[in-house]
Protein backbone atom coordinates (compact mmCIF):
# COMPACT_ATOMS: atom_id res chain seq x y z
CA UNK A 1 0.00 0.00 0.00
CA UNK A 2 3.38 2.04 -0.34
CA UNK A 3 2.64 5.10 1.86
CA UNK A 4 -0.10 5.24 4.25
CA UNK A 5 -2.44 7.47 3.36
CA UNK A 6 -5.24 8.52 5.94
CA UNK A 7 -8.24 7.24 3.97
CA UNK A 8 -8.78 3.32 3.12
CA UNK A 9 -10.00 2.39 0.02
CA UNK A 10 -12.34 -0.22 -0.36
CA UNK A 11 -9.68 -1.78 -2.52
CA UNK A 12 -7.17 -1.43 0.38
CA UNK A 13 -9.34 -2.87 2.75
CA UNK A 14 -10.39 -5.96 0.72
CA UNK A 15 -6.63 -6.19 -0.42
CA UNK A 16 -5.62 -6.58 3.18
CA UNK A 17 -8.71 -8.54 3.77
CA UNK A 18 -7.32 -11.54 1.64
CA UNK A 19 -3.84 -11.06 2.56
CA UNK A 20 -5.24 -11.95 6.18
CA UNK A 21 -7.64 -14.79 5.05
CA UNK A 22 -10.43 -12.71 5.82
CA UNK A 23 -9.98 -13.52 9.63
CA UNK A 24 -11.03 -10.29 10.61
CA UNK A 25 -13.97 -8.40 9.28
CA UNK A 26 -13.43 -4.83 6.96
CA UNK A 27 -14.99 -2.92 10.50
CA UNK A 28 -12.61 -4.04 12.01
CA UNK A 29 -9.66 -3.72 9.18
CA UNK A 30 -10.88 0.09 9.69
CA UNK A 31 -9.97 0.12 13.24
CA UNK A 32 -7.02 -1.54 12.97
CA UNK A 33 -5.83 1.11 10.49
CA UNK A 34 -6.80 3.83 12.81
CA UNK A 35 -4.53 2.29 15.85
CA UNK A 36 -1.76 1.89 13.46
CA UNK A 37 -1.37 5.42 12.13
CA UNK A 38 -2.11 6.46 16.16
CA UNK A 39 0.99 4.33 16.54
CA UNK A 40 3.32 4.97 13.65
CA UNK A 41 3.58 9.17 14.58
CA UNK A 42 5.01 10.48 11.41
CA UNK A 43 3.24 8.18 9.26
CA UNK A 44 5.82 6.53 7.82
CA UNK A 45 4.27 2.90 6.45
CA UNK A 46 5.65 1.33 9.43
CA UNK A 47 6.13 1.22 13.31
CA UNK A 48 9.25 1.16 14.79
CA UNK A 49 10.11 -0.26 17.63
CA UNK A 50 10.51 3.00 19.82
CA UNK A 51 6.75 3.44 18.73
CA UNK A 52 5.47 0.21 20.17
CA UNK A 53 7.55 0.44 23.21
CA UNK A 54 5.57 3.59 23.99
CA UNK A 55 2.50 2.17 25.03
CA UNK A 56 3.65 1.16 28.46
CA UNK A 57 1.02 -1.93 28.59
CA UNK A 58 3.53 -3.88 25.90
CA UNK A 59 5.90 -3.00 26.98
CA UNK A 60 5.58 -4.21 30.33
CA UNK A 61 4.85 -7.78 29.03
CA UNK A 62 8.08 -10.18 29.96
CA UNK A 63 7.64 -11.42 25.98
CA UNK A 64 7.64 -8.54 24.36
CA UNK A 65 11.51 -8.47 23.35
CA UNK A 66 10.09 -11.44 21.17
CA UNK A 67 7.21 -10.45 19.35
CA UNK A 68 9.28 -6.99 18.72
CA UNK A 69 11.39 -8.96 16.26
CA UNK A 70 8.46 -10.21 15.02
CA UNK A 71 6.68 -6.92 14.34
CA UNK A 72 9.02 -4.60 14.20
CA UNK A 73 8.73 -2.65 10.76
CA UNK A 74 6.01 -4.40 9.04
CA UNK A 75 3.44 -2.96 6.93
CA UNK A 76 0.26 -2.21 7.46
CA UNK A 77 -0.97 -5.39 5.34
CA UNK A 78 1.69 -7.27 7.44
CA UNK A 79 0.82 -5.81 10.94
CA UNK A 80 -2.75 -7.42 10.66
CA UNK A 81 -1.71 -10.67 9.14
CA UNK A 82 0.28 -10.60 12.02
CA UNK A 83 -2.23 -9.72 14.26
CA UNK A 84 -5.06 -12.38 12.61
CA UNK A 85 -3.88 -14.88 14.79
CA UNK A 86 -5.81 -13.59 17.44
CA UNK A 87 -8.84 -13.44 15.95
CA UNK A 88 -11.80 -15.29 17.01
CA UNK A 89 -11.97 -16.96 13.86
CA UNK A 90 -8.27 -18.48 13.62
CA UNK A 91 -8.01 -22.07 13.83
CA UNK A 92 -6.63 -23.65 16.71
CA UNK A 93 -3.88 -24.76 14.21
CA UNK A 94 -2.93 -21.47 13.09
CA UNK A 95 -2.63 -20.21 16.60
CA UNK A 96 -0.35 -22.96 17.78
CA UNK A 97 1.55 -22.03 14.57
CA UNK A 98 2.25 -18.40 16.11
CA UNK A 99 3.27 -19.40 19.55
CA UNK A 100 5.85 -21.87 17.30
CA UNK A 101 7.33 -18.86 15.87
CA UNK A 102 7.31 -17.15 18.68
CA UNK A 103 9.35 -20.17 20.26
CA UNK A 104 11.57 -20.76 17.03
CA UNK A 105 13.49 -17.52 17.24
CA UNK A 106 16.01 -18.47 14.63
CA UNK A 107 12.86 -19.38 11.80
CA UNK A 108 14.44 -22.94 11.38
CA UNK A 109 11.37 -24.78 11.67
CA UNK A 110 12.34 -26.35 14.94
CA UNK A 111 12.35 -25.63 18.56
CA UNK A 112 15.22 -27.04 20.86
CA UNK A 113 15.49 -27.37 24.41
CA UNK A 114 17.47 -24.10 24.64
CA UNK A 115 14.68 -22.39 22.54
CA UNK A 116 12.32 -23.21 25.48
CA UNK A 117 14.22 -22.36 27.96
CA UNK A 118 14.87 -19.16 26.28
CA UNK A 119 11.61 -18.20 26.68
CA UNK A 120 10.82 -19.63 30.13
CA UNK A 121 13.78 -17.14 30.65
CA UNK A 122 11.97 -14.33 29.75
CA UNK A 123 8.67 -15.12 31.53
CA UNK A 124 10.17 -16.02 34.95
CA UNK A 125 13.17 -13.44 35.03
CA UNK A 126 15.37 -13.35 37.39
CA UNK A 127 13.22 -15.51 39.92
CA UNK A 128 14.48 -18.92 38.97
CA UNK A 129 18.03 -19.95 37.90
CA UNK A 130 19.16 -21.53 35.34
CA UNK A 131 19.51 -24.51 37.10
CA UNK A 132 15.96 -24.46 38.10
CA UNK A 133 14.82 -24.08 34.69
CA UNK A 134 16.50 -26.62 32.77
CA UNK A 135 15.96 -29.01 35.73
CA UNK A 136 11.57 -28.23 35.55
CA UNK A 137 12.11 -28.12 31.86
CA UNK A 138 13.94 -31.93 31.33
CA UNK A 139 11.90 -33.69 33.81
CA UNK A 140 8.19 -32.44 32.06
CA UNK A 141 10.16 -33.27 28.84
CA UNK A 142 10.69 -37.10 29.84
CA UNK A 143 7.62 -37.51 31.27
CA UNK A 144 5.99 -36.84 27.84
CA UNK A 145 8.76 -38.87 26.13
CA UNK A 146 11.37 -36.14 24.75
CA UNK A 147 15.10 -35.55 25.65
CA UNK A 148 17.27 -32.83 26.18
CA UNK A 149 18.26 -33.21 22.61
CA UNK A 150 15.19 -33.69 20.83
CA UNK A 151 14.04 -31.25 18.31
CA UNK A 152 10.28 -30.07 18.52
CA UNK A 153 8.48 -29.52 15.59
CA UNK A 154 5.28 -27.81 14.50
CA UNK A 155 3.82 -31.45 14.65
CA UNK A 156 4.87 -31.89 18.29
CA UNK A 157 3.20 -28.91 19.26
CA UNK A 158 0.28 -29.53 18.08
CA UNK A 159 0.31 -33.08 19.38
CA UNK A 160 1.03 -31.09 23.09
CA UNK A 161 -0.92 -28.04 22.66
CA UNK A 162 -3.65 -29.27 20.55
CA UNK A 163 -5.91 -31.45 23.13
CA UNK A 164 -6.01 -28.25 25.40
CA UNK A 165 -8.48 -25.40 25.22
CA UNK A 166 -6.09 -22.60 24.14
CA UNK A 167 -7.78 -19.09 24.51
CA UNK A 168 -5.71 -16.66 22.27
CA UNK A 169 -8.09 -13.72 21.31
CA UNK A 170 -8.53 -10.13 20.98
CA UNK A 171 -11.19 -7.77 20.80
CA UNK A 172 -10.88 -5.24 18.38
CA UNK A 173 -12.49 -2.74 19.44
CA UNK A 174 -15.06 -1.02 16.43
CA UNK A 175 -16.90 2.41 17.13
CA UNK B 1 12.97 -33.29 43.42
CA UNK B 2 13.19 -29.25 43.65
CA UNK B 3 11.01 -30.07 46.52
CA UNK B 4 12.76 -27.39 48.82
CA UNK B 5 13.88 -24.68 46.41
CA UNK B 6 13.05 -21.40 47.60
CA UNK B 7 12.76 -18.92 45.17
CA UNK B 8 15.26 -16.30 43.83
CA UNK B 9 13.45 -13.14 45.92
CA UNK B 10 14.19 -9.63 43.92
CA UNK B 11 14.61 -6.77 45.75
CA UNK B 12 11.57 -6.26 47.48
CA UNK B 13 10.86 -2.93 47.51
CA UNK B 14 7.84 -3.61 45.18
CA UNK B 15 6.26 -0.48 44.71
CA UNK B 16 4.06 -0.51 47.95
CA UNK B 17 3.94 3.29 46.84
CA UNK B 18 1.94 2.41 43.97
CA UNK B 19 -1.83 1.46 43.82
CA UNK B 20 -1.97 -2.19 42.78
CA UNK B 21 -1.83 -1.77 38.63
CA UNK B 22 -3.39 -5.29 38.54
CA UNK B 23 -6.39 -4.17 40.17
CA UNK B 24 -7.28 -2.45 37.11
CA UNK B 25 -7.32 -4.67 34.81
CA UNK B 26 -9.82 -6.54 33.83
CA UNK B 27 -9.24 -10.07 35.40
CA UNK B 28 -7.19 -11.73 32.55
CA UNK B 29 -6.83 -15.25 31.08
CA UNK B 30 -4.25 -15.96 33.98
CA UNK B 31 -6.42 -18.07 35.72
CA UNK B 32 -4.45 -20.20 38.49
CA UNK B 33 -4.35 -23.54 36.65
CA UNK B 34 -4.04 -26.32 39.08
CA UNK B 35 -2.98 -29.35 39.08
CA UNK B 36 0.76 -31.27 38.12
CA UNK B 37 2.80 -29.58 35.54
CA UNK B 38 2.79 -30.73 32.27
CA UNK B 39 4.74 -29.93 28.56
CA UNK B 40 1.48 -28.28 27.69
CA UNK B 41 1.46 -26.01 30.62
CA UNK B 42 4.78 -24.60 30.30
CA UNK B 43 5.07 -24.39 25.60
CA UNK B 44 1.50 -22.54 26.57
CA UNK B 45 2.42 -18.90 26.49
CA UNK B 46 -1.03 -17.90 25.42
CA UNK B 47 -2.23 -15.69 28.15
CA UNK B 48 0.95 -13.69 28.09
CA UNK B 49 0.80 -13.29 24.36
CA UNK B 50 -2.82 -12.09 24.43
CA UNK B 51 -1.55 -9.46 27.03
CA UNK B 52 0.50 -8.37 24.62
CA UNK B 53 -1.94 -8.50 21.39
CA UNK B 54 -4.53 -6.55 23.33
CA UNK B 55 -1.72 -3.78 24.32
CA UNK B 56 -0.74 -3.63 20.70
CA UNK B 57 -4.45 -3.64 19.26
CA UNK B 58 -5.82 -1.43 21.88
CA UNK B 59 -4.34 0.20 25.29
CA UNK B 60 -6.10 2.64 28.22
CA UNK B 61 -2.67 5.24 27.96
CA UNK B 62 -3.01 6.27 24.53
CA UNK B 63 -6.10 6.73 24.98
CA UNK B 64 -5.71 9.24 27.50
CA UNK B 65 -3.66 11.52 24.85
CA UNK B 66 -5.39 11.01 21.68
CA UNK B 67 -7.61 13.88 20.56
CA UNK B 68 -10.89 13.31 19.64
CA UNK B 69 -11.50 16.24 16.87
CA UNK B 70 -14.96 16.96 17.03
CA UNK B 71 -17.87 15.51 14.74
CA UNK B 72 -17.74 17.77 10.98
CA UNK B 73 -21.06 18.84 11.10
CA UNK B 74 -20.80 20.25 7.25
CA UNK B 75 -21.23 17.32 5.05
CA UNK B 76 -24.10 18.67 3.61
CA UNK B 77 -25.40 20.94 0.35
CA UNK B 78 -26.31 23.67 2.60
CA UNK B 79 -24.57 22.85 5.93
CA UNK B 80 -21.73 23.53 3.68
CA UNK B 81 -21.84 27.13 2.96
CA UNK B 82 -23.54 27.64 6.46
CA UNK B 83 -20.00 26.31 7.71
CA UNK B 84 -18.29 28.71 5.49
CA UNK B 85 -19.78 31.40 6.74
CA UNK B 86 -18.97 30.38 10.13
CA UNK B 87 -15.37 30.50 9.22
CA UNK B 88 -15.48 33.66 7.50
CA UNK B 89 -17.13 35.82 10.72
CA UNK B 90 -14.17 33.26 13.18
CA UNK B 91 -11.08 34.01 11.16
CA UNK B 92 -12.09 37.72 9.41
CA UNK B 93 -14.42 39.19 12.42
CA UNK B 94 -14.25 37.17 15.84
CA UNK B 95 -10.43 36.95 15.38
CA UNK B 96 -8.98 40.06 14.86
CA UNK B 97 -11.20 41.63 17.07
CA UNK B 98 -9.76 39.25 19.93
CA UNK B 99 -6.56 39.91 19.05
CA UNK B 100 -7.21 43.81 19.41
CA UNK B 101 -8.72 42.74 23.28
CA UNK B 102 -5.91 40.91 23.88
CA UNK B 103 -3.16 43.74 23.06
CA UNK B 104 -5.22 46.32 24.92
CA UNK B 105 -4.98 43.77 27.51
CA UNK B 106 -1.38 43.86 27.45
CA UNK B 107 -1.13 47.37 27.50
CA UNK B 108 -2.89 48.20 30.06
CA UNK B 109 -1.38 45.62 32.38
CA UNK B 110 2.15 46.05 31.27
CA UNK B 111 1.53 49.26 31.50
CA UNK B 112 0.10 49.01 35.42
CA UNK B 113 2.47 46.60 36.37
CA UNK B 114 5.94 47.96 35.10
CA UNK B 115 5.38 50.91 37.16
CA UNK B 116 4.30 48.56 40.10
CA UNK B 117 6.98 46.91 40.50
CA UNK B 118 9.50 49.35 39.99
CA UNK B 119 8.17 51.92 42.07
CA UNK B 120 6.58 50.56 44.85
CA UNK B 121 9.96 48.22 45.65
CA UNK B 122 9.90 49.37 49.64
CA UNK B 123 5.89 48.31 49.93
CA UNK B 124 6.33 45.09 49.48
CA UNK B 125 2.49 44.45 50.53
CA UNK B 126 0.96 46.73 48.81
CA UNK B 127 2.85 45.97 45.88
CA UNK B 128 2.17 42.24 45.90
CA UNK B 129 -1.46 43.32 46.40
CA UNK B 130 -1.90 45.20 43.00
CA UNK B 131 0.59 43.06 40.72
CA UNK B 132 -2.08 40.04 42.66
CA UNK B 133 -5.06 42.26 40.92
CA UNK B 134 -3.11 43.12 37.44
CA UNK B 135 -2.09 39.58 36.77
CA UNK B 136 -5.97 38.64 37.80
CA UNK B 137 -7.05 41.33 35.18
CA UNK B 138 -4.30 40.09 32.40
CA UNK B 139 -5.94 36.38 32.65
CA UNK B 140 -9.43 37.86 32.24
CA UNK B 141 -8.20 39.58 28.95
CA UNK B 142 -6.85 36.45 28.16
CA UNK B 143 -9.92 34.30 28.31
CA UNK B 144 -12.14 37.41 26.99
CA UNK B 145 -10.03 36.81 23.68
CA UNK B 146 -10.72 32.79 23.71
CA UNK B 147 -14.52 34.42 24.53
CA UNK B 148 -14.38 31.98 27.69
CA UNK B 149 -17.64 31.08 28.86
CA UNK B 150 -16.18 29.56 32.58
CA UNK B 151 -18.88 28.72 35.30
CA UNK B 152 -17.71 28.65 38.33
CA UNK B 153 -19.67 26.81 40.96
CA UNK B 154 -18.79 26.30 45.06
CA UNK B 155 -17.04 28.39 47.40
CA UNK B 156 -14.04 30.52 46.26
CA UNK B 157 -10.84 29.72 47.51
CA UNK B 158 -9.77 31.51 50.48
CA UNK B 159 -6.43 32.72 51.61
CA UNK B 160 -5.27 30.67 54.14
CA UNK B 161 -2.33 29.11 55.09
CA UNK B 162 -1.45 25.21 55.09
CA UNK B 163 -3.83 24.65 51.90
CA UNK B 164 -3.11 23.69 48.85
CA UNK B 165 -4.99 23.05 45.28
CA UNK B 166 -5.07 20.32 43.12
CA UNK B 167 -6.48 20.27 39.73
CA UNK B 168 -7.13 18.25 36.66
CA UNK B 169 -5.21 19.52 34.13
CA UNK B 170 -5.88 19.69 30.14
CA UNK B 171 -3.88 22.63 28.57
CA UNK B 172 -1.99 25.39 29.94
CA UNK B 173 -5.40 27.90 29.76
CA UNK B 174 -6.40 25.47 32.84
CA UNK B 175 -4.04 27.97 34.88
CA UNK B 176 -5.24 31.22 33.27
CA UNK B 177 -9.23 29.83 33.99
CA UNK B 178 -8.36 29.57 37.54
CA UNK B 179 -6.30 32.66 37.98
CA UNK B 180 -8.71 35.24 36.66
CA UNK B 181 -10.80 34.39 39.58
CA UNK B 182 -7.54 33.92 42.19
CA UNK B 183 -4.14 34.60 41.81
CA UNK B 184 -2.37 31.22 42.84
CA UNK B 185 1.22 30.59 42.46
CA UNK B 186 1.17 27.59 40.03
CA UNK B 187 3.90 24.96 40.11
CA UNK B 188 4.49 24.72 36.25
CA UNK B 189 6.92 23.08 33.98
CA UNK B 190 9.72 25.53 32.58
CA UNK B 191 8.38 26.35 28.97
CA UNK B 192 10.91 27.89 26.75
CA UNK B 193 10.02 31.07 23.77
CA UNK B 194 7.57 33.67 25.33
CA UNK B 195 6.09 31.34 26.95
CA UNK B 196 9.48 30.82 29.24
CA UNK B 197 9.67 35.03 29.22
CA UNK B 198 6.05 35.15 30.68
CA UNK B 199 7.39 33.23 33.40
CA UNK B 200 10.39 34.38 34.64
CA UNK B 201 9.01 38.04 34.74
CA UNK B 202 5.63 38.05 35.35
CA UNK B 203 4.59 34.79 36.94
CA UNK B 204 7.51 35.49 39.73
CA UNK B 205 5.69 38.01 41.24
CA UNK B 206 3.11 35.88 42.08
CA UNK B 207 5.02 33.22 43.55
CA UNK B 208 5.29 30.50 40.73
CA UNK B 209 7.92 28.03 40.78
CA UNK B 210 9.56 26.53 38.29
CA UNK B 211 10.78 22.63 37.58
CA UNK B 212 12.07 20.51 34.87
CA UNK B 213 11.08 17.30 34.13
CA UNK B 214 14.02 15.26 32.42
CA UNK B 215 15.94 16.19 35.65
CA UNK B 216 15.85 14.24 38.50
CA UNK B 217 17.44 16.11 41.27
CA UNK B 218 14.90 18.74 40.60
CA UNK B 219 12.49 16.80 42.31
CA UNK B 220 13.59 16.96 45.74
CA UNK B 221 14.36 20.88 45.30
CA UNK B 222 10.76 21.77 44.31
CA UNK B 223 9.39 19.96 47.16
CA UNK B 224 11.74 21.84 49.29
CA UNK B 225 10.24 24.74 47.96
CA UNK B 226 6.68 23.58 47.87
CA UNK B 227 6.88 23.38 51.76
CA UNK B 228 8.43 26.95 51.99
CA UNK B 229 5.81 28.27 49.83
CA UNK B 230 3.46 26.62 52.37
CA UNK B 231 4.78 27.47 55.39
CA UNK B 232 4.85 31.43 54.12
CA UNK B 233 2.03 33.17 55.64
CA UNK B 234 1.91 36.12 52.82
CA UNK B 235 2.33 33.63 49.94
CA UNK B 236 -0.66 33.22 47.51
CA UNK B 237 -2.91 29.72 47.20
CA UNK B 238 -0.60 27.17 45.64
CA UNK B 239 -1.65 25.39 42.60
CA UNK B 240 -0.58 21.92 41.83
CA UNK B 241 -1.55 19.98 38.82
CA UNK B 242 -0.66 16.37 40.22
CA UNK B 243 -1.24 14.11 36.73
CA UNK B 244 2.26 16.54 35.88
CA UNK B 245 1.03 16.34 32.12
CA UNK B 246 -1.57 17.46 30.00
CA UNK B 247 -4.81 14.84 29.55
CA UNK B 248 -7.31 14.74 26.99
CA UNK B 249 -9.99 15.88 29.49
CA UNK B 250 -11.48 12.46 29.77
CA UNK B 251 -9.24 10.55 31.23
CA UNK B 252 -7.06 11.42 34.51
CA UNK B 253 -3.74 9.45 34.73
CA UNK B 254 -2.44 8.65 38.50
CA UNK B 255 -1.69 11.64 40.58
CA UNK B 256 1.60 12.69 41.60
CA UNK B 257 2.34 12.30 45.45
CA UNK B 258 4.13 15.45 46.17
CA UNK B 259 1.02 17.63 46.57
CA UNK B 260 -0.33 15.26 49.29
CA UNK B 261 2.56 15.02 51.49
CA UNK B 262 2.88 18.52 52.69
CA UNK B 263 0.64 18.18 55.74
CA UNK B 264 -1.91 20.35 54.20
CA UNK B 265 -5.52 20.79 53.72
CA UNK B 266 -5.43 19.58 49.72
CA UNK B 267 -8.66 21.41 48.08
CA UNK B 268 -9.74 19.79 44.73
CA UNK B 269 -10.55 21.80 41.43
CA UNK B 270 -12.40 20.40 39.05
CA UNK B 271 -12.62 21.38 35.62
CA UNK B 272 -14.18 20.00 32.62
CA UNK B 273 -14.42 21.80 28.63
CA UNK B 274 -17.23 21.38 27.04
CA UNK B 275 -15.71 20.08 23.40
CA UNK B 276 -18.88 21.22 21.17
CA UNK B 277 -17.38 24.58 21.04
CA UNK B 278 -13.69 23.61 21.08
CA UNK B 279 -11.21 21.26 21.89
CA UNK B 280 -9.42 22.26 24.65
CA UNK B 281 -6.85 19.42 24.88
CA UNK B 282 -3.64 21.00 24.17
CA UNK B 283 -1.39 18.05 22.48
CA UNK B 284 1.77 19.16 23.34
CA UNK B 285 3.23 16.48 21.22
CA UNK B 286 1.53 17.47 18.10
CA UNK B 287 1.68 21.38 18.12
CA UNK B 288 2.65 24.17 20.09
CA UNK B 289 1.40 26.49 22.32
CA UNK B 290 1.34 29.59 20.38
CA UNK B 291 -0.54 27.11 17.65
CA UNK B 292 -2.67 25.76 20.58
CA UNK B 293 -3.54 29.45 21.56
CA UNK B 294 -4.33 30.48 17.76
CA UNK B 295 -6.86 27.77 17.42
CA UNK B 296 -8.63 28.58 20.65
CA UNK B 297 -8.98 32.28 19.04
CA UNK B 298 -10.58 31.08 16.03
CA UNK B 299 -12.87 29.22 17.78
CA UNK B 300 -16.58 30.16 18.64
CA UNK B 301 -15.92 29.69 22.55
CA UNK B 302 -13.78 28.26 25.00
CA UNK B 303 -16.86 26.86 27.56
CA UNK B 304 -15.95 25.09 30.79
CA UNK B 305 -16.95 24.49 34.23
CA UNK B 306 -14.99 24.65 37.42
CA UNK B 307 -16.06 23.28 40.39
CA UNK B 308 -14.22 23.99 43.78
CA UNK B 309 -15.31 21.30 46.07
CA UNK B 310 -14.70 20.40 49.66
CA UNK B 311 -11.14 20.26 50.65
CA UNK B 312 -10.06 17.21 51.96
CA UNK B 313 -7.46 16.18 54.97
CA UNK B 314 -5.47 13.10 54.78
CA UNK B 315 -7.22 10.75 56.92
CA UNK B 316 -5.53 8.97 59.92
CA UNK B 317 -3.50 5.55 58.92
CA UNK B 318 -4.12 6.36 55.30
CA UNK B 319 -1.06 6.67 52.73
CA UNK B 320 -0.32 9.75 50.88
CA UNK B 321 -0.25 7.73 47.29
CA UNK B 322 -3.92 6.24 48.83
CA UNK B 323 -4.80 9.85 49.59
CA UNK B 324 -3.91 11.13 46.40
CA UNK B 325 -6.60 8.53 45.07
CA UNK B 326 -9.19 9.63 46.98
CA UNK B 327 -8.88 12.91 45.70
CA UNK B 328 -8.37 12.16 42.28
CA UNK B 329 -11.72 9.67 42.65
CA UNK B 330 -13.16 12.83 43.74
CA UNK B 331 -12.40 14.90 40.89
CA UNK B 332 -13.19 12.12 38.51
CA UNK B 333 -16.69 11.91 39.36
CA UNK B 334 -17.35 15.59 39.59
CA UNK B 335 -15.93 16.26 35.72
CA UNK B 336 -17.16 12.97 34.86
CA UNK B 337 -13.92 11.47 33.61
CA UNK B 338 -12.26 8.10 33.54
CA UNK B 339 -9.48 7.15 35.92
CA UNK B 340 -6.61 5.08 34.14
CA UNK B 341 -3.42 3.48 36.48
CA UNK B 342 -1.13 4.85 34.93
CA UNK B 343 1.44 7.60 35.35
CA UNK B 344 1.77 10.46 33.65
CA UNK B 345 5.30 10.41 32.72
CA UNK B 346 5.67 7.32 30.83
CA UNK B 347 4.33 9.70 27.80
CA UNK B 348 8.10 10.66 28.31
CA UNK B 349 9.82 7.59 29.18
CA UNK B 350 9.25 4.01 29.77
CA UNK B 351 7.50 1.70 32.70
CA UNK B 352 10.01 0.89 35.51
CA UNK B 353 10.98 -2.59 35.27
CA UNK B 354 9.37 -3.43 38.38
CA UNK B 355 6.06 -4.30 36.46
CA UNK B 356 7.69 -7.12 34.43
CA UNK B 357 9.07 -8.50 37.08
CA UNK B 358 6.15 -8.44 39.22
CA UNK B 359 4.71 -10.28 36.21
CA UNK B 360 7.82 -12.59 35.96
CA UNK B 361 7.85 -13.44 40.02
CA UNK B 362 4.37 -14.73 39.27
CA UNK B 363 4.75 -16.97 36.57
CA UNK B 364 7.74 -18.51 38.56
CA UNK B 365 5.81 -18.92 41.67
CA UNK B 366 2.63 -20.42 40.40
CA UNK B 367 5.82 -23.12 37.95
CA UNK B 368 7.33 -23.90 41.36
CA UNK B 369 3.74 -24.74 42.97
CA UNK B 370 2.83 -26.84 40.31
CA UNK B 371 5.98 -28.58 40.52
CA UNK B 372 5.38 -29.81 44.25
CA UNK B 373 1.80 -31.31 43.23
CA UNK B 374 1.61 -35.13 42.46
Amino acid sequence: MGQAPSMLTQYDIEEVQEHCNNLFSQQEIVSLYQRFCQLDRNAKGFISADEFLSVPEFAMNPLSQRLLKMVDGLNFKDFVAFLSAFSAKATIQHKIEFIFRVYDSDSNGKVSFNDILEVLRDLSGSFLSDKQREQVLSQVLAETGYTKESYLMLDDFIKVLGSSDLKIEVEVPVD
Amino acid sequence: MSGSEKLTSSSSELDLDRPNIEDYFPSSSIQEPRGKLRLRDLLDISPTLTEAAGAIVDDSFTRCFKSNPPEPWNWNVYLFPLWCCGVVVRYLILFPSRVIVLTLGWIVFLSSFIPVHVLLKGHDKLRKKLERYLVELMCSFFVASWTGVVKYHGPRPSRRPKQVFVANHTSMIDFIILEQMTAFAVIMQKHPGWVGLLQSTILESVGCIWFHRSEAKDREIVARKLREHVRGIDNNPLLIFPEGTCVNNHYTVMFKKGAFELGCTVCPIAIKYNKIFVDAFWNSRKQSFTTHLLQLMTSWAVVCDVWYLEPQTLKVGETPIEFAERVRDIISVRAGLKKVPWDGYLKYSRPSPKHREQKQQSFAESMLQRLQER
